[in-house]
């Protein structure tokens, strides 16, 4: 009994505000929010007809999959350097994980002096004898919004590698280097196998994060930005302000769908790795 | 060996350098007044021709700008209030709500422990577009839109801090409840005088995972308040960047500020939060 009461607030919280009006959502998915009536997959169809979805749903994936790779890639090597340089890591790390804390609104007006045509990034680009670029009103908006993805999260990031490095066993590398394995045969013979556990849990957390990235393209490009930053976000805030609730219910009950099953085929795929 | 050190040490410098130094034009820029801002920025704002122009150190630094936020603004103040009044509450609904429940996580075995546990998961990890519908549904159903609750409510029943806290939890030796319960203290008394204060650390690194999430609200605000008087400053910032200047580059700092402050004193708990979230069970 007693650890019911301990969970009962939180239990009561989560069915009120999320599951019971989930629930909900999911019923209303397959009616018409108009006319009551019962009508299938009609709402889903619609959906995956509207060409501002097909257009979300393809930059949201791109951009996961441009992101997370790079995430993963630059935040190991940060956190393989760290390790290497152990005692003076210090003030590093904290200059890493500094952007976690940094608010995005705060940084809007230094990056719209940064990125814009008249901008401080062109006059640099000016100086070797490159044409000026406008970032954010153009497909380079895309790649402005990959690298504020990845300065505000690498720090994240390199903190859960970081621990996982700090989990493999240094009588490993001892008895390698004992052994005459080099660095480099140590860091894909040791270093690397030992962090796959990480890898899942990484590209989870990396996963969820890349969702909220319409922050920064919110902040950076407003309610109606250049379409190769067109987030799934700003639709579901359309549907909003149209009060489209069919099309929101329909689009949050496939997103859930598409969240959960990422995640299971990332631990599958995980699995397999481990039992190898 | 010393070469190749050396050699990284220049990699990290080199790294930190994108960090440090939009801080520094940040903070350092807050002090240019608004005529010089103006001047500097107006290639930018206005769209003429020219380059923008921002000073590693303002060429008449001033804090007449500070003066005119602090006494001439009273908006201002209301956005900061509605910033404090959002986040503060809903973290510490947060705590309330979830430390309890991870404990029960942590420390007792019942039926269906773990189903429930892998759904609290599960729903930490659903993005805002998969919840907010359902919010909506609700907040709207109680007659919450509008109000500061629509912030707060939704935001305590998060998953993430009990996640979190119960890892802490589980971390606590056996030996030192069964002690407790051995003096003969009940199971509210063991979590009151056991739990909690050797749970702090994952109890303040959920605080401090949550004030940086929080304070940088966006989509929530954005969508459940309509009202902007009711706007925190996260939503508000942006919307004023370019009409009043001085003012808005004060602004950015001073949003900024709490949240360092909170970064310096709680980097260990950011750093253990964030380890907590990796572990895998």
């Amino acid at each position: 009994m007693t650890p019911w009461l301990f969970l009962a607030p939180s239990l009561l919280f989560v069915s009120v505000m999320v599951l019971l009006p989930f629930g909900d959502a999911v019923r209303r998915s397959f009616f018409s929010a108009m006319s009551r009536k019962f009508v299938g997959l009609g709402n889903y169809i619609a959906v995956f007809q509207n060409e501002a979805f097909q257009l979300a749903a393809k930059n949201t994936a791109k951009f996961a999959l441009v992101c997370i790779p790079l995430l993963l890639l630059f935040s190991l090597l940060l956190a393989l350097i760290l390790n290497a340089v152990k005692d003076s890591r210090g003030v590093f790390k904290t200059a890493f994980l500094l952007p976690i804390a940094i608010p995005v609104a705060s940084m809007v007006l230094l990056w719209r002096i940064l990125f814009h045509q008249h901008g401080l990034l062109n006059i640099a680009l000016g100086w070797v004898g490159l044409e000026s670029v406008d970032w954010l009103n153009s497909g380079w908006a895309f790649g402005v919004l990959v690298f504020t993805y990845l300065w505000k999260n690498v720090g994240y990031d390199m903190v859960l590698w970081i621990s996982g490095l700090s989990g493999i066993s240094p009588a490993l590398y001892e008895s390698a280097q004992i052994d005459g394995a080099n660095a480099w045969k140590r860091f894909w013979r040791i270093t690397l196998p030992g962090l796959t556990p990480t890898l899942f849990t990484i590209t989870v957390l990396s996963l969820l994060n890349s969702f909220k990235v319409f922050r920064e393209a919110y902040l950076i490009a407003g309610s109606y930005p250049d379409d190769s930053i067109y987030m799934l976000q700003h639709l579901f805030n359309n549907w909003f302000l149209n009060l489209d609730v069919d099309k929101m219910c329909a689009g949050a009950v496939l997103m859930a769908l598409v969240v959960f099953l990422l995640i299971l085929a990332l631990q599958r795929v995980w699995g397999k790795e481990k039992s190898r | 060996m010393k070469l190749r050190r050396y050699g990284m040490l220049c990699v990290l410098s080199f790294l930190s350098f994108f960090v440090i130094v939009p801080l520094w034009l940040l903070i350092s820029g807050s002090f240019m007044g608004g005529q010089e801002a103006a001047q500097n920025f107006a290639p930018v704002l206005e769209n003429i021709e020219g380059s923008a122009l921002w000073p590693l150190i303002p060429r008449y630094p001033t804090i007449q700008p500070y003066v005119e936020l602090l006494l001439d603004t009273p908006q201002f103040f209301g956005m900061f209030w509605n910033s404090v009044a959002q986040v503060f509450p809903l973290v510490l609904g947060q705590v309330l709500i979830g430390a309890p429940a991870a404990w029960a996580f942590a420390r007792y075995d019942f039926r269906f422990k773990k189903a429930l546990f892998l759904l609290y998961i599960v729903l930490m990890l659903m993005p805002f577009q998969v919840t907010m519908v359902s919010s909506y549904l609700v907040l709207d159903g109680l007659k919450l839109m509008d109000t500061i609750w629509a912030i707060i409510l939704p935001g305590a029943a998060s998953t993430f801090p009990v996640f979190i806290m119960t890892r802490f939890f589980q971390a606590i030796p056996a030996s030192l409840t069964e002690a407790a319960a051995i003096d003969g203290a009940g199971p509210f008394k063991v979590f009151l005088r056991v739990g909690l204060p050797l749970g702090a650390p994952g109890i303040l690194s959920a605080v401090v995972l949550g004030f940086f999430e929080y304070w940088n609200a966006l989509e929530v605000p954005l969508t459940f308040l309509k009202d902007k008087s009711l706007w925190p400053l996260s939503l508000y910032l942006p919307s004023i960047s370019s009409e009043n200047l001085g003012v808005s580059l004060i602004a950015s700092v001073v949003m900024l500020t709490p949240a360092l402050l909170i970064f310096l004193f709680g980097q260990k708990y950011l750093e253990q939060g964030i380890s907590a979230a990796g572990m895998k069970d």
